[in-house]
């Protein structure tokens, strides 16, 4: 494993807080994942034997949990909430508008590797539906013109992958 | 438990019946307990396991009596009688437990909507291959599913698609589409096991059992798995698709592969074993045994066997070998050989013939690491029954350099050997030139092939007999299959023998017989023992001094050495 | 309706005549209004903290018992009586838990609070950390919230700074500290249990219930407090004003204020705070979030997060409240409030109130709601694991163009099956949609099974693309 020093250092300080150091399963995943872009077999391992866990215990929560990842992304990971209220807004047609702008179907990586487009389900911003995230960053109101604009920025390079800068 | 030792009963109702059940048990016990062979239905509950309350079963109706909030004092109905406060929605009878006054009803239309509910649901995406799945005959889905399906299906969707037959450990194949997700494989590996390799992957109605990849389940008691799954996602590799259940005999049983005396259960048709299971006995096994110890069967048909009686070499009777091997063993300067693989009643036997014949007894010890389980570090199943019979005084040594000695310098001329190669325990092959040998074994070695008389005995499964454990637990087995060679028992022959030997006639004997001679003649047995009083739970011996004796067993599942020393010289009533 | 506390934040909203009660909420949209610790401190911020620890813990208990403040996560149980069953007496130490992983749909109004006045929650938390006399406090926050886990971090840090938390919190013997927990996108981590289980490094599985009561055996094995974050901030105002004042808002068993989130077919979706029973849907509807869509008629209402039960916009609803009342109601009569939403039927749960005007496709809808429930049922028991995925499945089929007449009763059969039978109340949350929705749009869902069997008789495609599915 080639975790950055500034994520160990994070694991290190963060595992002693918790009363059990199997409570840190959770955030263990989500920093290496921060760190490697996603969590392979050889990360579930890492991090089973950083918590004197067993590999399975980490892969029962990885896979039960839809924001960890076994796979990379594409550069944008675009994540649009179909659930109820973004749907009434029209959610499903601005994601319509995404697969046809990037050439992408949804729950899948373009060829490219440009976009991860998926659905996912209620971001708790439904007052501003439709809600879209690109990496980190949260976009709201997103009609399908929208929709439009920021396919084209990320064709160009010009919208943030919305992930913080180490 | 209360502090004198017995247990509290409480009165709860169930279906209308008051009956008494100690405090605290879960309604699945209690209606097991008192309900006449009436059972409620579960899947995931098993009783030597953390409660999961998964499968949502076992749903029974539960009340308690109303009391006033205010006063506390008891609402009454127009009769004078305790109003019962029942809970709207049912609630699972593994996680209910009794408290006094408790009612439950296992029959209301709420019970069995609940449960033909649940059947439903979990047929829905269950794959339609009773013909074809080994489970058939000892499955619960397809039992209850009997007794609670609607015997059509309202489901016309596509069903889940999981892996199949796939390999989990080197003894246990998976069939995901079968799993009911009852978790009882992945608490046992935890909890019991100490190998958590077992999990859940995915989430909601892909949630799927699995092994880590690259690791197995192959620990040493992988196979309880499958004794405990409840439909068939897991099954035997050895066993999968060799016979029908429903075709088997069962018979008790106790495992022969080290002094924890685990019992067991032996499958078998037409003098042919398929498999071993455990069978449950909360003193010395719970409900498992270990994976090595299911194999010992597969010894019965192996090419080693010893299959005839023989004299140098010739095809005798049973009786012309006794004869003999008596012959023998008059002539004095005799040692034996015993094993703590013989049975009680054996080891009576050799004890009678050592001491007619003035032998000198040797026994070997067989440890090795016990597992802290159900694999003790004394890997024989009787030596406590060759001390309580008295055939040895001590415990004994792992190698016989002594006997080699008394060969060598002539002090030992005749050598009864049992079940030991004893060239390979420190008696060099050439000094076996000099003695006579009478080798009684089940199975052929470097002694026997050079053995005068050869005796051969049956394996545990061939005959009936006793072993003491290492809690001095006095445990029976029963034959299960004849022997194809058309032996006899070996108590029958060393009776022939001792019969010779003191100057009597050889005659037929039973097992009853020989237990009223050990119960007379042996001090450390109650004079009140007899072979059919020996129940198939076992009876706890009293080990008197042998207690003190260093034996080599550590703590595992049920016994505990210090403790159970402290316990028997606790002075009674304390 | 006059401004009772000047404590409160009035807001005027455009039409004049309804007026939000902001308590919780107060500085929340102030121009200017940051969410740093100087900023919060410069509006009276932690002086509620610096009271509390000079109070015994079991009068604080008192006042929030008082207060009859009602959970504000979806279950709306007692908050004080909640804290009240906590078991003391087992020497083992205590948590609290702040649930913030607001997840159900249509509920935004714990990110509100979050990112914009999070020192609101801290010291709500603290305070009801000391309450309970809690050894470590959590927040478990939504993995989705990516900015408010940095803003909570950060304001755990300011506040650690200033001894608002940490050791000898304020000079007084009493240490607690803040570990913000994150969520992986999981629903199911909104129950308590489940929460409580993802907490400690496992799969999300809701724990039965006997045993594992939080108050007893909660994390870790060990008596724990659950709250959400709204409730939590409650706190802070009960010490504020005292627990027989904060009871003074709203009306008797709906005391407080309520941040109600509307979303769907309206103007002006939002979230607006208002006192318990002060609005009716109607006026939330037509006045405050500014009506329909032109020429838009509305059609249902989900009015407490997609689990409640639906109301449909020509029902009339009339029985009888708690306190004996007769009432006679329109949809837009309904007093938003915990009890007269109970009582007609469906619940205020957690604040979303989801509008659907004319346009709404039902079994549309419904297929959306089912969608959801089956992509987070956690699959542990059997009812909630194999039916919420089958009457996806069936709604799913449905909007394909292959609805059947008997689908309607089969969806309601197996609700059912799932309600009340299940380890945790997700098996209520996904029932309740179905249940409802057929009880009150079979019209349209037998239509639906009608008109696509005409097609399929003559071989043409599915009337239309689907819009919600």
């Amino acid at each position: 494993m080639n975790l950055k020093p500034a994520t160990i250092e994070k694991i290190d300080k963060l595992v002693p807080r918790y009363p059990t150091m199997r409570s840190a399963a959770l955030p263990l995943c989500h920093l290496v994942q921060e760190d490697q872009g996603y969590l392979s077999n050889e990360a579930m391992e890492w991090i089973a034997e950083r918590l004197e866990l067993t590999p399975i215990n980490i892969k029962e929560i990885v896979t039960f949990y839809p924001m960890l990842r076994t796979e990379p992304t594409g550069k944008y990971h675009v994540r649009v909430c179909r659930t109820l209220p973004c749907a009434l807004a029209g959610a499903y047609q601005t994601c319509q508008r995404l697969e046809e702008e990037l050439n992408v179907k949804v729950g899948h990586t373009s060829e490219d590797g440009l976009v991860t487009l998926e659905y996912v389900e209620c971001h708790a911003d439904c007052g501003r539906a439709p809600v879209v995230m690109i990496g980190e960053e949260e976009y709201t109101d997103i009609d399908p013109d929208r929709a439009a604009e920021m396919a084209t920025k990320m064709k160009t390079g010009e919208l943030s992958d919305g992930l913080p800068t180490a | 438990m209360s502090e004198n030792g017995t247990m509290d009963l409480i009165t709860i109702n169930i279906d209308g019946s008051d009956v008494q059940v100690p405090k605290g048990i879960n309604v699945i016990e209690a209606v097991k307990m008192v309900g006449k062979g009436k059972e409620v239905p579960h899947y995931c509950y098993h009783p030597k396991l953390s409660i999961a309350g998964n499968c949502r079963m076992c749903l029974v109706e539960m009340g308690m009596p109303m009391r006033d909030r205010a006063t506390g004092e008891p609402i009454l109905d127009e009769n004078g009688v305790q109003k019962i406060g029942w809970i709207p929605k049912p609630t699972i009878g593994c996680a209910t437990n009794a408290s006094p006054g408790m009612h439950i009803k296992t029959k209301s239309s709420m019970v069995q909507e609940s449960r033909n509910g649940v059947t439903e649901f979990l047929l829905i995406n269950h794959p339609l291959d009773c013909p074809i799945c080994d489970q058939a005959g000892e499955c619960r889905l397809q039992e209850f599913s009997a007794e609670h399906g609607r015997g059509y299906s309202r489901f016309i969707e596509e069903k889940n698609v999981k892996p199949k037959r796939t390999r989990l450990g080197p003894r246990v194949t998976l069939d995901d589409e079968r799993c009911i997700l009852c978790s009882r494989c992945i608490r046992f590996s935890k909890e019991i096991a100490d190998d958590d390799v077992l999990g859940f992957v995915d989430r909601g109605t892909y949630s799927t059992l699995t092994c880590y990849p690259g690791k197995e389940l192959e620990n040493n008691y992988s196979l309880n798995t499958v004794d405990i799954c409840p439909v068939g996602a897991l099954t035997s590799t050895d066993f999968r698709f060799k016979m029908r259940v429903w075709f088997l005999k069962r018979t008790n049983s106790i495992c022969t592969e080290s002094s924890v005396g685990t019992n067991t259960e032996i499958w078998s048709r037409e003098g042919k074993i398929y498999r071993i299971t455990p069978r449950r006995n909360d003193a010395v096994n719970d409900t498992w045994m270990t994976d090595s110890g299911r194999a010992l069967y597969k010894a019965v048909e192996s090419e080693d066997r010893l299959t005839h009686y023989t004299v140098g070499g010739v095809y005798k009777s049973s009786d012309e070998v006794a004869r003999v091997a008596a012959e023998c063993l008059k002539a004095g300067d005799v040692a034996i050989v015993g094993s703590a693989h013989s049975s009680v009643e054996e080891q009576f036997y050799y004890k009678t013939i050592a001491e007619s014949s003035g032998a000198k007894v040797f026994l070997v010890s067989h440890c090795g690491e016990g597992d802290g389980l159900l694999q003790s570090e004394d890997r024989t199943p009787n030596l406590r029954g060759a001390l309580v019979t008295g055939l040895i005084d001590q415990l004994p040594e792992a190698e016989l350099s002594s006997l080699a000695r008394d060969i060598s310098s002539g002090a030992v001329k005749t050598i009864l050997v049992v079940n030991e190669d004893i060239t390979a325990l420190g008696v060099a092959p050439e000094l076996l030139s000099k003695v006579k040998l009478i080798y009684v074994g089940s199975h052929t070695n470097d002694t026997a092939k050079v053995a005068d008389v050869v005796i051969p005995s049956l394996m545990v499964f061939e005959k009936d007999g006793t072993f003491i454990n290492q809690s001095f637990r006095l445990q029976k087995f029963k034959m299960a299959i004849p022997s194809s060679s058309g032996l006899e028992p070996d108590y029958r022959v060393l009776d022939k023998i001792a019969a010779l030997l003191s100057g009597g006639k050889p005659s037929a004997t039973t097992l009853d017989y020989v237990w009223q001679r050990m119960a007379s003649e042996l001090d450390t047995l109650d004079s009140d023992l007899s072979w059919r009083g020996i129940t198939d739970e076992g009876i706890a011996l009293d080990p008197g001094a042998l207690v003190e004796l260093p034996f080599a067993e550590t703590k595992n599942l049920k016994y505990d050495p210090v403790a159970f020393r402290e316990a028997q010289l606790a002075p009674v009533g304390a | 309706m006059a401004c009772r506390l000047l404590n409160f934040q009035k807001k005027n909203l455009t039409t004049m005549t309804h007026e939000e009660t902001r308590l919780i909420m107060k500085y929340a949209d102030e121009p200017g209004y940051t969410n740093d610790i100087d900023c919060y401190i410069k509006h009276g911020g932690y002086e509620d903290l610096k009271k509390a620890v000079t109070m015994k813990p079991e009068d604080i208990c008192a006042e929030v018992m008082e207060s009859g403040v009602r959970g504000r996560g979806g279950a709306g149980f007692p908050a004080g009586m909640k804290w009240k069953f906590l078991d003391r007496k087992s020497g083992k130490p205590i948590y609290l838990v702040c649930n913030a992983d607001e997840s159900e749909p249509g509920t935004f109004k714990d990110r509100q609070i979050i990112h914009k006045d999070p020192h609101q929650l801290i010291e709500g938390m603290m305070i009801s950390a000391f309450a309970i006399q809690a050894k470590l406090a959590f927040i478990y926050i939504r993995g989705e919230f990516f900015q408010g886990y940095r803003i909570l971090e950060k304001a755990i840090e300011e506040a650690r700074e200033k001894n608002f938390l940490g050791d000898n919190i304020l000079g007084s013997d009493y240490s607690c500290d803040i570990i913000v927990h994150r969520g992986a996108g999981a629903y199911i981590c909104g129950e308590e249990t489940g929460l409580i289980e993802s907490l400690e490094g496992n799969r999300a599985n809701p724990r039965i219930k006997p045993p594992y009561f939080p108050a007893a055996l909660g994390l870790y094995q060990c008596p724990t407090i659950v709250n959400n974050v709204e409730t939590l901030c409650d706190v802070k105002h009960i010490v504020a004003m005292g627990g027989k004042e904060f009871a003074g808002i709203g009306t008797q068993g709906n005391t407080g204020t309520r941040t109600w989130c509307v979303s769907g077919h309206v103007m002006k979706p939002g979230y607006y705070e208002f006192a318990c029973s002060d609005i009716t849907l109607g006026e939330l509807i037509y006045d405050v979030c500014g009506g329909l869509k032109p020429g838009r008629k509305l059609k249902a209402v989900i009015p407490g997060g997609s689990s409640a039960k639906v109301l449909r916009a020509d029902e009339r609803f009339t029985g009888k409240l708690k306190d004996g009342t007769e009432f006679d109601w329109g949809i837009e009569d309904i007093p938003m409030d915990f009890d007269s939403l109970a009582a007609v039927g469906s619940m205020s749960g957690s604040g979303g109130v989801i509008i659907m005007d004319d346009s709404t496709d039902i079994v549309e809808a419904l297929a959306n709601i089912n969608y959801f429930y089956a992509h987070e049922s956690c699959g542990q028991c059997t009812p909630c694991r194999e039916g919420v995925p089958w009457m996806r499945k069936i709604t799913q089929r449905m909007v394909d163009g292959n609805a059947r007449e008997e689908d309607a009763q089969l969806l309601n059969d197996i609700a059912d099956q799932i309600a009340g039978r299940t380890i945790c109340a997700f098996g209520e949350a996904a029932a309740w949609p179905v249940q409802s929705f057929i009880a009150k749009f079979k019209d349209e869902f037998v239509e639906k099974a009608r008109d696509q069997a005409a097609r399929r008789k003559e071989g043409i495609e599915p009337a239309k693309e689907t819009t919600l599915i």
